[in-house]
């Protein structure tokens, strides 16, 4: 029979620790393909975050560095200037990168720094146990805003994925999903345009992705895709954001 | 040169192919020196969105495997001190200046000696520490900075210089000497991509408890060799000396000519001098009791290193203190006026 379907070559053979039906996994996947793909397993390192990606250096191929929270981009910027021909990509929750990262998102958006950047915006703080991340929508529930998210208090989501996408050094943002087989085909295309503006050297990519947290959403993970669906998707812009000509040229 | 210069081009001597800071008097002379220098020699120097950028910059390229340095001044170097802690865990040789003005909070630009208990102690979380160098002149910003990085690579452990505004500014001869390396481990950890070998990765988490105690276990035992073997510093007429002054950085200079001063009127006076403020150089204390009568550290905070040779006496001899605060500089004067009040000597007016 033929063998139509294999774990990629992109990912160890450590079995993932997320939790039952958290979309991590799906996006570890996709990186792992791409990664595949392009053949550039051997010419990449990713820098992981702090939060429940935190560990994911053990699931990739390629090798990995383990940042302090927030600073992976910074840590990117380091080893992409040392190492010009290698790619250098990140994976950092909307913890990571749009709270206590956010001066490096935006400073190495500005800088056209030559990595790719995925966030994965599951709305909430994973790891600590489910709190109020700056991507958290209006009145929603969380360890921190028990009451629902008064935005009177704690101001409006941050749609991080746009405010890049105003940043010249920023050539290619995008902003998609894996809620769906059709959208996670979207999210794989738009990781892998990520790493060839890259290879390309056309200047900063960005991927922003929206996952799911089951656990700390407090849903099974059918309802925690369909809450995806009815509450993330209207109120964050999807898509390309951003190409310049010369990213739509590849 | 300037002092600061002399650092910057002692970096460049050594192969230093990358540096990241943010600028902050006075310590900005480095980042603007390498700035001009630093690419032609085909070097990288970028300036960050802030200290806390510009340390993880530097985490990342030696993680690379590539010789890298920050610089800043206090509180800058304060902001440095999460970068650091994530360094020495994952231990990645970096060398990072920190050329000291005053504090708490913003302080003045003048020099100071007062985040010594920040860099010798672990100023972020943690039990880690830093390799602390103390240069007290221009040739040693210069020759303590060229073995900064061979002692960062040798140990893959961040080292510190510790410099203070004083000495960053002065403007003195520096003969550039090119100095061979030592003999280096191969950076067999770096990761670099991984074509044509296993994957590596750099991290500093600890899954389980056991981990955590095994790998504070293994930090401590290379922590213990470096005591060990990298205790330095200088001794000045200590030998035959029955009362003692330990200084380092520019408190060391000065202390110097006070000793000589004392050595004129026949008291027989000496200096140590540490070189590394982290090890501790306890063994120059060691058996000192059986001499020495009393001895007075001289610094440019409110006590601090005195702490640290109280315990390398081990209380066998009275230790006091002189000091100067807020970026002033004790003259030789001061300190010898201080040393007969402290131990009772009695001098004439003119002495004096
Ligand atoms: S806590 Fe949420 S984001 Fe983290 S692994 Fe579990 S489901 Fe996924």
């Amino acid at each position: 029979m033929e063998k139509i379907f294999s774990r990629t070559k992109g990912l160890t053979s450590l079995p993932f620790h997320y939790c039952p039906g958290c979309t991590h996994g799906i996006i570890h996947r996709l990186i792992g393909e791409v990664l595949e793909e392009l053949d550039i397993i051997g010419d990449t390192i990713g820098v992981a975050p702090v939060g429940c990606a935190g560990f994911s250096l053990d699931f990739f191929s390629c090798d990995f560095v383990g940042a302090a929270h927030g600073r992976a981009q910074a840590v990117a910027t380091g080893m992409k200037r040392a190492l010009p021909e290698k790619l250098v990509f990140t994976y950092q929750g909307d913890g990571d990168i749009c709270a206590i990262g956010t001066s490096h998102a935006i400073h190495t958006a500005a800088r056209a720094e030559k990595i790719t950047s995925i966030m994965v915006n599951n709305a909430i703080f994973g790891m600590t146990g489910g709190q109020m991340a700056p991507t958290t929508l209006a009145g929603q529930i969380t360890a921190t805003s028990p009451y629902g998210r008064n935005c009177q208090l704690a101001g409006n989501p941050i749609d991080l994925p746009k405010i890049i996408a105003t940043l010249d050094g920023a050539v290619y943002v995008a902003a998609v999903s894996v809620d769906s087989p059709q959208q996670i085909i979207a999210a794989k295309k738009a990781i892998k345009k990520g790493f060839q503006v890259q290879q390309a050297g056309l200047g900063f990519a960005f991927i922003s992705i929206l996952s799911t947290c089951p656990t700390n959403w407090g849903l099974s993970p059918v309802e925690s895709l369909k809450w995806l669906r009815q509450n993330m998707l209207p109120l964050y812009q999807m898509g390309e954001l951003k190409a310049t000509k010369e990213v739509s040229a590849l | 040169m300037k002092g600061n210069e002399a650092i910057a081009e002692a970096a460049i001597r050594s192969g230093c192919g990358l540096f990241f800071g943010y600028p902050i008097t006075p310590s900005t002379e480095i980042m603007e020196y390498l700035a001009k220098k630093l690419p032609q020699a085909g070097g990288t120097i970028l300036q960050g969105e802030d200290e806390v950028a510009s340390i993880n910059m530097c985490y990342g390229a030696a993680a690379s495997g590539a010789r890298v340095m920050t610089a800043s001044s206090s509180p800058g170097f304060s902001l440095k001190q999460e970068g650091l802690s994530y360094l020495a865990a994952a231990e990645l040789p970096v060398v990072v200046v920190n050329v000291n003005r005053t504090g708490p909070g913003l302080g003045g630009l003048g020099p100071a000696q007062s985040d010594y208990f920040q860099c010798t102690k672990g100023g972020g979380h943690g039990d880690y520490r830093l390799i602390v160098l103390t240069p007290s002149k221009g040739q040693e910003l210069y020759d303590y900075t060229m073995q900064a990085f061979d002692l960062a690579d040798q140990y893959r452990n961040p080292v510190l210089i510790l410099a203070d505004g004083f000495l960053g500014q002065m403007m003195e001869p520096v003969e550039l000497k090119v100095r061979s390396r030592e003999e280096l481990p191969p950076k067999e950890w770096v990761t670099d991509g991984c074509r044509g070998r296993e994957k590596r990765k750099i991290a500093s988490y600890a899954l389980t408890n056991e981990i955590g105690e095994a790998n504070c276990l293994y930090w401590q035992t290379k922590y213990n060799q470096i005591k060990d073997r990298l205790q330095r510093w200088e001794n000045f007429y200590a030998d035959d000396a029955e009362y003692l002054l330990v200084g380092y950085g520019t408190c060391g200079r000065i202390a110097k000519s006070v000793v000589l001063t004392a050595r004129q009127q026949g008291v027989r006076l000496g200096l140590l001098r540490p070189i590394t403020v982290w090890p501790f150089p306890e063994k120059a204390f060691w058996g000192l009791h059986e001499r020495v009568k009393g001895i007075m550290t001289i610094e440019l905070n409110a006590g601090q290193m005195i702490e640290d040779v109280k315990l390398a006496v081990q209380c066998k001899t009275p230790v006091h203190f002189y000091s100067r605060q807020g970026g002033m500089l004790p003259t030789e004067r001061e300190i010898w006026q201080a040393f007969c009040r402290t131990f009772q000597l009695a001098l004439t007016e003119e002495e004096l």
